[in-house]
């Protein structure tokens, strides 16, 4: 499974909410893989991921992807992270 | 994460601060006068910020003001403003008091800082601790407490 992690340029935010999603999942026992991308590439990629993670302000750019979109509103609370992944892949 | 990362001076408070923006500029400004970044790269955060909003409030009260690497930058460094009075930013996670700044010069080292950074910051009682701190020297001993060598 793929899930992506979204920021604006793809190189920030992104890479921090991958590093704590794969933390997340690992707690879950579940086995997906994270790319941290940009707005763009989440837009404009040909393999889509079936989770786009992403923080509220992102989320609303992000309308229109043929994915399953959750907003994180804090990336750093594993515990939020962990909740709505499970919701999603469990 | 370590302790490097935060040059001597790199830790700061601000009192009155006017706006988000101004908050984002002083942190950036850190790194700057700590000889971690050129001041180019105060505009190129600021120019992410106008782009794309607040989205880099990632949590709550918490900012991690960036941009692209690029030629302005001469280490990977961070550095941290503590807001006394809160300010808006227009994100779902206002108000903020803790502004982070962070530079790197190549995608290794900044993907390795992020990555430390998002496991120290995911830490029991990190950012609360450092939310209820108003003291430079108890932010930088916060910090130390979980910083490696």
């Amino acid at each position: 499974m793929l899930i992506y992690a979204v920021c604006g340029a793809g190189i920030g935010t992104s890479v921090l909410l991958k590093a704590n999603a794969e933390r997340a999942l690992s707690m879950l026992g579940i086995g997906a893989e994270v790319q941290a991308v940009s707005i763009a590439d989440a837009r404009g990629t040909h393999r889509m991921a079936q989770v786009v993670l992403a923080t509220p302000e992102i989320v609303d750019q992000l309308t229109g992807i043929p994915a399953e979109i959750i907003a994180i509103k804090n990336i750093f609370d594993l515990a939020e992270l962990g909740e709505k992944l499970k919701e999603s892949l469990g | 994460m370590k302790s490097s990362y935060f040059a001597p001076g790199s830790i700061a408070i601000q009192e009155n601060c006017p706006s988000f923006q101004v908050a984002v500029t002083s942190a950036t400004l850190l790194l700057v006068e700590t000889g971690s970044a050129h001041k180019g790269y105060v505009s190129e955060v600021q120019n992410v910020l106008e782009e794309l909003g607040p989205y880099f409030v990632v949590a709550p009260g918490l900012a991690i003001a960036h941009a692209k690497l690029s030629a302005a930058i001469q280490r990977p460094a961070m550095a941290l403003l503590k807001l006394t009075e809160p300010v808006t930013s227009g994100s779902h996670n206002d108000p903020v008091s803790l502004v982070f700044a962070m530079c790197s010069p190549d995608s290794i080292s900044h993907l390795e800082m992020l990555a430390e950074f998002g496991e120290l910051m995911s830490r029991d009682g990190i950012i609360n601790n450092l939310l209820n701190a108003s003291a430079e020297g108890v932010i930088r001993e916060i910090l130390s407490s979980h910083l490696i060598e």
